[in-house]
């Protein structure tokens, strides 16, 4: 006896959450000194960044969740 | 290590503040703290905000201030998986927990157990959910005691005290935490921790702040600390043939380790005491503030590199006593004023206090109503209830002493990491559980005991280091055990609910 699902509605927007897996799971795409910032090599600020990336690509499914 | 009077007051006069306010939290909006739901999930009337802090207190802990630091200073880039650990777990909260809150609060659930007995009907599976969350939470909690002590010993509070007739004590500092910690959740219950972790966050940012400016300007700037850093532990050794070398155990300890963080009793505690599915949706937003914190003092391990403390006589008995452990607190002793030391080393100290209290107390949440209530006493009144989750809560921590006494920590992250092993094997029954109707409880069962058995024998074989070289093909593959092992517990559950489903389609039992 499947209890009915409640009903969803499949939000495109969803899928950015997949991005950070992407991202930061590929590690040969950031294991790197070049370029640097102000001495900071890339491998760590580029993961620094995605701290704040990660927020970017929560809010549009934020947004639309709320209703 | 000589005790400086300045820092010690400072840290005791802090510390004494916030023990204080943990006594009178009791009385914050007010309720029976005889009841279990009270003292436990705070009346479960906790809005965005202090689920945020509670939250944050929960998930940024000793693990932030000692553990990781300590991997960046011993070993270089491989301990910056914390990062991309933290970054995943958001999405991953946003997407499930919202989901969980929801089933949870339908039924006046408190736990992942519970959740998992009215899904499957088996309160064996809830069981083996339960012991779980509790074994897997002592490690954890152990580093927290292993960050408090680490501080108690900074200050140069003897490790060693003769006592009269008791002789010689070893593990002074270790002790002291225990007791604190100890006495500081028997009373409030919840609210004790939730109020104190506004306190905690205030001290741990002014902390970051002061440390990311002035150590970076006193070592000469980020450019000078990096060039301190050893070549060959700046990045992740490459990949060669055959072996794909610290990547893969990079991506899989930041994978395995964001999908753990979430089934700890104490992370669903601290979710399901939010006022509203919203109330957790906006939370996946804004926590990620804590992770810039944890990103920064990351880079504290690198910072000590490069000051250069492991060669300073001053401390090189605390690098004998706790190994690479101490790298923080021989940072901030090399580089701040007495005073602002004994500051830091309360954060440090409360940082490690506040989440160790949320832990055994969902752990205790947990024992008393999936185990006592569930199997030994049905009938147990609200009272005799909070009583025994008082009780667990101590033999918890007793538990997680063990693990400190009795596991090499050598680096501190290998016992959260350990419990990240045990934990990450509820993942079926819990979180798949919302989404698949068809896993079965048998199945499940099988599958966690496989998931249990693998990642156990792999930690062991490999002395406590959390990776395990897999041959895959014959290209070695290290991975983190949790990951490995929850491939083959999802695969058994998987294949066997559907083999089960085959033979005997579902009966049509009312849910």
């Amino acid at each position: 006896m499947d209890e009915p699902e409640t009903p969803r509605r499949f939000r495109a927007v969803n899928l950015l959450l997949l991005l950070p897996f992407a991202a930061l799971l590929w590690v040969p795409s950031y294991n790197r000194i070049e370029p640097e910032v102000a001495g900071v090599p890339f491998f760590y600020w580029y993961q620094l960044l995605w701290i704040a990336l990660g927020v970017v690509v929560l809010l549009p499914a934020y947004l639309g969740s709320r209703k | 290590m000589k005790m400086d009077p300045v820092a010690v007051a400072i840290f005791l006069a802090l510390f004494g503040f916030v023990t204080l306010l943990g006594f009178t939290a009791g009385r914050w909006r007010r309720g029976d703290l005889d009841h279990l739901h009270e003292w436990g999930l705070g009346g479960r009337r906790f809005g965005t905000l202090v689920t945020w802090f509670l939250l944050g207190g929960d998930l940024y802990t000793a693990y932030t201030f000692v553990a990781v630091p300590a991997v960046m200073f011993g070993a270089g880039a491989s301990g910056f998986f914390a990062v991309p650990y933290t970054v995943l777990v958001y999405p991953i909260l946003f997407a499930v927990f919202p989901k969980l809150w929801a089933a949870a609060h339908a039924k006046g659930h408190v736990t992942a157990a519970d959740v998992v007995r009215d899904r499957f009907g088996s309160p064996l599976l809830a069981l083996a959910v339960a012991l779980t969350g509790i074994v897997a939470t002592m490690p954890y909690i152990a580093l927290q005691l292993v960050g408090m002590e680490v501080v108690i010993a900074g200050l140069g509070i003897p490790t060693t005290l003769a006592i009269p007739g008791l002789g010689a004590v070893r593990d002074v500092p270790l002790f002291a935490a225990f007791i604190v910690l100890a006495a500081y959740t028997y009373n409030s219950g919840l609210r004790a921790p939730a109020m104190i972790a506004i306190v905690k966050d205030a001290l741990l940012y002014v902390t970051v702040l002061a440390a990311v400016i002035v150590i970076p300007a006193e070592l000469g700037g980020y450019a000078k600390i990096f060039a301190s850093v050893d070549a060959k532990h700046l990045l992740l050794p490459p990949a060669s043939a055959g072996n794909l070398g610290g990547q893969s155990a990079y991506a899989t300890l930041a994978l395995g380790s964001a999908l753990a963080l979430l089934l700890y009793p104490h992370s669903v505690t601290g979710l399901l005491s939010a006022s509203s599915a919203n109330a957790v949706r906006r939370n996946a937003v804004i926590l990620p503030a804590y992770s810039i914190a944890l990103g920064l003092i990351a880079l504290l391990g690198t910072m000590a590199v490069a000051a250069g403390v492991k060669a300073d006589p001053a401390y090189a008995q605390g690098f004998k006593a706790f190994g690479n452990n101490f790298a923080v607190p021989a940072l901030f002793l090399h580089s701040f004023p007495a005073w602002f030391v004994g500051v830091a080393f309360a954060a440090v100290a409360i940082g490690a206090l506040v989440p160790a209290a949320i832990m055994s107390i969902a752990c205790a949440n947990l024992f008393t109503r999936n185990v006592f209530k569930e199997f030994l006493k049905p009938d147990a009144t609200h009272r005799e209830e909070t009583r025994i989750a008082k009780l667990a809560s101590l033999v918890v921590k007793l538990g997680a002493l063990f693990f400190i006494v009795e596991l090499p920590t050598q680096y501190a992250i290998n016992l959260q990491l350990l419990g990240g092993i045990w934990i990450i094997q509820t993942l079926p029954a819990v979180f798949l559980g919302l989404y698949l109707r068809r896993l079965r409880p048998g199945p499940l069962l099988l599958g966690w005991a496989a998931g249990i058995g693998a990642g156990t024998w792999m930690v062991v074989q490999t002395g406590f280091k959390p990776t395990f070289p897999l041959a895959i093909f014959g290209i070695t593959v290290p991975c983190y055990d949790a990951l490995s092992s929850l491939a083959l517990n999802l695969a058994v559950a998987l294949l066997l609910s559907a083999a089960a489903n085959a033979v005997s389609p579902r009966k049509t039992a009312a849910a």
